[in-house]
């Protein structure tokens, strides 16, 4: 990680975009897990109703988010679990340590959980002197290495084979030069186990949670959340207020979609219920808000609540892939990222509507249909409002409108503009000052515009009337 | 004012439409041969499935995977089969460490995803589900009917589930796996290496 976070989008993508091959692999890995997502969907023949269910359990839920959440923690405090509220990153992070302190606990193991992410509780419980180790593969391959995540599902896409192997060798003490994924899987299960059998209390995120019956339930393929809270007598699970359903029932709804979508798994491998404490020990369950009631403020992007961070949106956009994760700077990037982030921060995070060709992808194979690319549209036009946008997008905007409304002229640049293109040599066209004909042909530019076609048919059609 | 009546003061702040809930009672996927695919979707996810009469077919059949007859220790569940770990003499699931197969029930599968679901109700430490190098799932057919213990989707799953008891629950489908380095698929991540799924008749 570099020092200074650089939060500039096309600049990052910039960077990442200087290994081509590298950006090729990286944005056909994720187009094959589309690919599998595709196929999935497709198994269904009701796939769209049960988009459109999840779609609508999620938007009833957030209206009455308030009753459903006092309804979980009633039915959760009956089971014996502690509920606890946090405001935003830093009390969630307080309540978290408060506990550990509590109970003593020097090592904890941690599955995937983007909350605890968004919160930067790692660094915190290390700062006081606790260790935390996350057990999944991917997150413990960034872990050592000190990176963030890149993807919320696969959170070690943008490494090769090589890169872990290197990581491996330098931290686990695994052969140099072996490159072996089973291998690689084999010595990180023989490392995690030893941590897993030491912790002294396991943390996880939450996938759902249901209200009518205060459980919640983790989805996970490895089973490293199920190891990790069934060791330790202590389980603290961390969750944002939005992931709450009102049924167990609904279950039967997002269990069917969350895999499918994210990796093209029919399931995950062990989808985990869990209700109340085990014998003689203790359930904490940590309900954040941290910006999420104030995002139901606003009818554009409300909507957005509903996300069940399966990720597909990320595997299927264009720019993502091509971009990598890190280049959105943000726990959560792609498409969902690109409106939570500036939604939360509009200074840091305002060219992350850009990082967007609009061509919808997203909003097509979301699971529970966030108009995501609408929402994006929405946010350029609140973050310009705002003035949080660079000369380079307002200045070319304000003339071509001002182009756009003088149709004479337009037609002119029009014939003007195919003139150069066809007649100028190609260093005049193909240069720095140009970004569109950077590793790209520009399209070949037609004889005649659309105009002159339609005045001579126009034409042709009154002298032949028939 | 708790964080509690903040967090929820701000959500009731906010006018948010009305939404109804919709039904889930729709026309959800019915499979034909429920057995058969989930048995293709297991297989798939890389699990295996075996119709056993009785527990003596089932110790003989566990007895031909070489993972279960190579078994230093072995725990079992199951009523007619012998483990060589009682679970119930277990104080603390720590102990569990080094079993190298277990055999626990499971309650019925699902055709759509090849997901057996199993529940700790009476199992004293659910790590068990998890901590063993292999694993075999055992589902009982009563009335020797193995479509009884197949459904169809996860719709009829959750309608034969109670959630009255503060028991541990869970789908599983297919042994534990990974696909984190370079979307290689590389089965026995954390959990089970190997899972059979058997339906006893
Ligand atoms: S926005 Fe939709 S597609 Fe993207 S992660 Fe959330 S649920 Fe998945």
């Amino acid at each position: 990680m570099s020092a200074v976070k650089n939060y500039d989008h096309p600049t990052n993508a910039d960077r990442f975009n200087q290994d081509q091959a590298r950006t090729h692999w990286h944005d056909s890995s994720l187009w094959f897990i589309r690919e599998k997502r595709d196929r999935m969907a497709r198994s269904l023949p009701e796939w769209e109703t049960l988009r459109a269910t999840a779609s609508q359990i999620k938007a009833h839920t957030v209206g009455k988010l308030a009753d459903y959440l006092e309804e979980f923690e009633r039915n959760a405090t009956a089971r014996g679990v502690k509920v606890h509220w946090a405001k935003d990153a830093d009390e969630h992070n307080r309540i978290v340590l408060e506990l550990l302190q509590k109970h003593n606990a020097k090592r904890i193991v941690k599955s995937k959980s983007m909350l605890t992410e968004e919160c930067h509780l790692n660094p915190w419980l290390e700062k006081h002197g606790i260790e935390v180790v996350d057990t999944d593969l991917g997150e413990r391959i960034v872990q050592l290495r000190q990176e963030p995540p890149s993807h919320i599902v696969m959170p070690a896409i943008h490494l090769k084979k090589e890169d872990v192997s290197d990581t491996f060798h330098e931290h686990l003490q695994t052969e140099q030069g072996n490159y072996d994924p089973n291998y690689l899987t084999e010595s990180a299960r023989q490392h995690l186990r030893q941590k897993f059998v030491q912790a002294d209390v396991g943390i996880t995120g939450v996938n759902f949670a249901i209200a009518e019956t205060g459980g919640l339930v983790v989805c996970t393929n490895e089973g490293n959340a199920d190891l990790g809270v069934s060791l330790p007598k202590v389980h603290i699970a961390c969750m944002g207020i939005e992931k709450l359903i009102p049924r167990v029932e609904h279950l039967g709804i997002f269990l069917r979609l969350l895999a499918r979508s994210a990796t093209g798994q029919p399931i995950t491998t062990y989808s985990s219920h869990f209700h109340g404490p085990v014998e003689g020990g203790e359930l904490h369950i940590v309900l954040v808000d941290n910006g999420r009631s104030e995002l139901m403020q606003s009818d554009d992007f409300r909507n957005s609540l509903k996300c069940i961070r399966c990720g597909a949106c990320m595997n299927t956009c264009p720019v993502y892939r091509r971009s990598g994760g890190h280049s959105y700077a943000a726990t959560v990037p792609g498409p969902i990222g690109s409106i939570l982030n500036p939604l939360r921060d509009a200074k840091h995070h305002k060219s992350l509507p850009f990082a967007c060709t609009l061509c919808g992808s997203c909003s097509d194979v979301c699971p529970v249909k966030i108009n995501l690319h609408e929402q994006l549209l929405t946010l350029r036009s609140e973050v310009n409002h705002r003035k949080q946008l660079p000369m380079s997008k307002t200045f070319p905007m304000k003339l071509a409108s001002w182009v756009f409304q003088r149709p004479g002229l337009y037609a002119w640049l029009g014939g003007i503009g195919k003139f150069f293109l066809r007649t100028m040599p190609r260093f005049l066209i193909y240069n720095a000052l140009n970004p569109w004909g950077r590793n790209r042909e520009m399209p070949a530019a037609p004889k005649e515009s659309f105009r002159q076609m339609y005045a001579q048919r126009k034409k042709a059609k009154k002298n032949d009337p028939s | 004012m708790s964080s509690k009546d903040q967090i929820l003061k701000s959500i009731r702040n906010k006018i948010v439409p009305a939404a109804d809930l919709p039904s889930i009672d729709q026309d959800w996927i019915q499979y034909e041969d429920p057995l058969a695919q989930f048995s293709e979707v297991l297989g798939m996810v890389g699990g295996a499935v075996e119709v056993v009469n009785g527990p003596e077919e089932l110790a003989q059949k566990l007895a031909e995977i070489p993972a279960y007859s190579q078994a230093k220790k072995t725990v079992s569940c199951i009523a007619g089969l012998a483990g060589s770990v009682n679970l119930n003499d277990i104080e603390d699931p720590h102990d569990l460490e080094d079993i190298d197969y277990a055999v626990v029930p499971g309650e019925f599968a699902v055709a759509e995803n090849g997901a057996v679901f199993v529940t700790d109700a009476k199992i004293r430490h659910r790590v068990i589900m998890f901590i063993p190098q292999h694993i075999a799932l055992v589902i009982a057919c009563p009335d020797g009917n193995v479509n009884d213990a197949v459904v169809s989707n996860m719709a009829q799953a959750y309608e034969r589930l109670v959630w009255d008891s503060n028991h541990f629950g869970c789908f599983i489908s297919g042994p534990s796996k990974t696909a984190d380095i370079e979307q290689s698929l590389v089965i026995g991540a954390h959990g089970a290496r190997s899972l059979h799924v058997f339906f006893l008749k």
